[in-house]
């Protein structure tokens, strides 16, 4: 459905001498949905997540560069195709309400989400809204409060409604358990589980890795702008499945594991190239390679890894 | 072409800059022109009556055979003069308006927004009128009346912008990590209102300038002797149909293209001013 | 001791109560953790703890007197570090808001000296917390009321956060209140769990 190869986005920033400066923010990025799957990208805050669902709707800001090649059922995404697809075939579940227009009923703006999405007539447009509306157990008098009157899961559930009522094959969700209490989130991401289960593909956007494991199938483990491992989601049982460093620490720091930290905290400053590993300076197991070459992308068991020492 | 030059070779932040310059060196060149040409755009030659643009008269002369170019000069000073005038003291008076509102009270604030509202619904042009003509015409006249009707709209912004900044977690934190009132409204306060304030006085002399030709140009302002851009425009009225079209399209070009540059100045400066946008 | 009394909170008159009759007892050195899911009030019980809002009934006593107007030995660190900082200021501004910094204190925050002419939106949600966190530590802070501090943020980076805060939680004999959502966390970090709100788990 999707795939993203080797991407990489920077932005053109001036410091304060007039001189511009390049600031990569996502440097290389791979990751491929399937139709009928849902695809967790995993990853620090500050990582360029969310980047990458701009970047694949074209949204980002003016001063950013994007290099790599976006596939979106099987033929490349140009700037052209994503102004007449997105919102039709491909629909953003965003982080929060602010994404919505405070001031139009909820029930008017799924509406206009539908005929955004193709849907001509108004009635039919209607009849959509309503159907997702109540798809998501909402009834008619959700579709009168304004986005300020929602709880936190309510909040969730029109979001999705208002993603979901068009045809799109692919969604993103950026961070869907945000501000949501346990419950909620469980049922938000169940929400996602099923359109998954219907044949659409889901990429979820998420830093909260333990949540997502229920209902995800694979995980995209992406850390400083460059993803690191793409893994099943029942390598995250025990020890040893996992393939990179990184993803075992994460994994570890947990508060349900052993809620451990790497013994170094100093973050890389993330513009000045080291063109290594980005990991390499916490890594435990880092060789005398993994400052100087960025591993390339390997095959290991029956997922993937970038790391001289898996 | 020198607009695609224009675009590599700057980025966005030296292009704001430049533009900046660009309007500031304008004005500059107007007030400069103004007083090099002195006495010379009141000086009658009966000789070069009526001539179309030339290069020696860019801007023609006029039935008295007064050099066009040092009138609309000049013109263009006093209304400016005029403008910044009347913008300054509208802002202030929507800066202190809007403060009090802000941090005074419920009552006080109740009364500015029922100003607020009384000034926006009545309409513009009539207020303008009835003050100017109320202080008797004249460039005073035409000062109070502008500065006396353009507040509310700044008011507005600087309220809003004091009561979100009041309710702002950092401005609280401040207060608890043992700041006092005084250094949070200097160190917090100011640097946010400061940006919104000289943005709208900046977007304030556009329409202060435009509606003070205007009340001249409807003869509620200066009076004919003083040669405001809304005199020579009034004056061109009758000429117009003599075919001297020189005498209102080149005052008014030259008006539009000074009134175009404080906005942009605005809109250039609020891109330079704000975090988020300044680096891009 | 950092005490409340017989808590009531109600945002408006005619409006029903957010909480009541809530006491609490938070010892020095002591981590006391608060689960519960969101919006039945745990962020405003936060806010009543360290003096943001008033409470109707009750009142709040650090070491038996009642909360200063000004500097505050009870400090509370936010959610959504960007809402706590001035958005025009850099960062070494904002770190010296609260007093002097000790550079070990922000050594062993992981705080980098390339952060310190950056704004706050060229930093990363755990970098900001960081900040927010040595500021607080760097006032005469007693007390730290920590409101979902770390739910924002990965687990690596949740996990180096409150390496760090231990350190120096168990070196000052700070009082600390947790609030979260997530009880594993709040099992890691607590020594004593209240629960004022409806729990339903996780």
């Amino acid at each position: 459905m999707l795939k993203v190869e080797n991407f990489s986005v920077s932005f053109s920033y001036n410091s304060s001498q007039l001189s511009k400066k390049q600031v990569s923010a996502i440097t290389s990025l791979d990751i491929e949905v399937k139709a009928g799957e849902i695809m967790a990208v995993v990853g620090q805050s500050g990582a360029g997540k969310s980047l990458l669902a701009h970047a694949i709707l074209g949204i980002l800001p003016r001063n950013a560069h994007t290099a790599g090649k976006i596939y979106f059922k099987g033929r490349s995404l140009t700037a052209q195709r994503i102004k007449k697809i997105r919102g039709k075939e491909i629909a953003l579940i965003p982080q929060s309400i602010n994404y919505l227009n405070p001031l139009l009923k909820v029930g008017t703006q799924v509406a206009r989400a539908a005929r955004l999405s193709g849907l001509k007539n108004r009635d039919e447009a209607k009849q959509a809204a309503h159907s997702a509306l109540a798809r998501y157990l909402l009834d008619d008098s959700v579709a009168k409060y304004y986005p300020f009157q929602l709880s936190g899961g309510m909040a969730r559930r029109i979001l999705t409604a208002t993603a979901t009522v068009g045809m799109a094959d692919l969604l993103l969700a950026d961070e869907p358990t945000n501000g949501l209490d346990a419950l909620a989130a469980e049922e938000a991401l169940g929400h996602l589980r099923e359109l998954a289960d219907t044949g659409k593909a889901v990429l979820l956007i998420t830093h909260d890795i333990e949540s997502v494991l229920k209902i995800t199938d694979r995980v995209s483990v992406f850390y400083d702008g460059i993803t690191l491992e793409v893994a099943n989601t029942s390598d995250f049982t025990g020890k040893l499945c996992l393939r990179h460093p990184y993803t075992t620490a994460l994994w570890a720091a947990l508060p349900t594991n052993s809620f451990t930290s790497p013994p170094s905290q100093a973050t890389t400053p993330s513009n000045g190239k080291t063109g290594g590993c980005p990991y390499h300076l916490h890594c435990a197991k880092h060789g005398p390679d993994c400052a100087d070459e960025l591993p390339r992308m390997q095959e290991l068991r029956d997922g993937l890894v970038r790391c001289h020492n898996a | 072409m020198f607009v695609q030059l224009y675009r590599i070779h700057l980025n966005r932040r030296s292009r704001t800059l430049v533009t900046v310059i660009s309007c500031l060196a304008l004005f500059a060149a107007v007030f400069l022109g103004a007083w090099l040409y002195g006495e010379n755009g009141e000086i009658t030659n009966l000789q070069l009556r009526k001539l179309p643009p030339s290069w020696e008269q860019p801007f023609g002369t006029d039935w008295l055979g007064r050099d066009m170019f040092a009138r609309t000069l000049k013109g263009l000073r006093i209304s400016l003069m005029i403008g910044l005038s009347a913008a300054t003291a509208s802002a202030i008076i929507a800066l202190i308006l809007g403060l009090a509102a802000a941090t005074l009270g419920k009552a006080v604030d109740t009364a500015v927004t029922w100003l607020i509202d009384v000034a926006i619904a009545t309409p513009h042009l009539i207020l303008l009128i009835l003050i100017a003509f109320a202080c008797g015409g004249g460039a005073k006249g035409v000062i109070i009346a502008v500065a006396a009707s353009h507040w509310p709209v700044l008011t507005r912004i600087i309220r809003a912008e004091v009561l979100q900044l009041r309710s702002s977690a950092f401005i609280h934190l401040s207060a608890k990590l043992g700041r006092g009132p005084l250094w949070i409204a200097w160190h917090h306060m100011l640097p946010h209102l400061l940006p919104q304030f000289v943005i709208g006085l900046l977007l304030m002399f556009p329409h202060a300038i435009l509606h003070a030709a205007a009340l001249t140009f409807l003869g509620f302002g200066m009076s004919p002797h003083t040669p405001a851009i809304g005199v020579l425009l009034a004056e061109s009225m009758r000429y117009l149909s003599m075919g001297l079209w020189w005498l209102a399209v080149a005052p008014g070009l030259t008006l539009i293209i000074s009134v175009q540059a404080f906005d942009i100045l605005g809109n250039s400066l609020r891109v330079l001013l704000d975090p988020k946008t300044c680096r891009e | 001791m950092l005490e409340c009394r017989g808590i009531t909170f109600s945002y408006d008159k005619n409006h029903k109560k957010l909480f009541q009759d809530i006491d609490l007892k938070i010892n020095p050195g002591e981590i006391v953790g608060m689960p519960g899911p969101s919006g039945q009030g745990k962020s405003t019980l936060a806010k009543v703890l360290s003096g943001y809002l008033q409470p109707q009934v009750g009142t709040v006593l650090v070491d038996g007197s009642p909360l200063p107007a000004g500097k505050n030995p009870v400090q509370l660190i936010f959610q959504n570090p960007e809402h706590a900082v001035n958005p025009h200021w850099n960062v070494r501004k904002i770190l010296n808001e609260g007093g002097i910094i000790n550079p070990e204190l922000s050594k062993n925050f992981g705080i980098q000296n390339f952060w310190l002419d950056r704004f706050p939106h060229e930093l990363s949600g755990g970098e900001l917390q960081r900040i927010c966190l040595v500021r607080a530590l760097c006032s005469n802070l007693r007390y730290l009321i920590c409101d979902e501090i770390t739910s924002m943020l990965d687990a690596l980076t949740q996990a180096g956060i409150w390496h760090s805060l231990l350190q120096e939680i168990e070196k000052r004999q700070l009082g600390v209140l947790v609030i979260s959502h997530d009880n594993a966390l709040i099992a890691r970090l607590c020594s004593r769990v209240v629960h004022f709100f409806e729990d339903t788990g996780k």
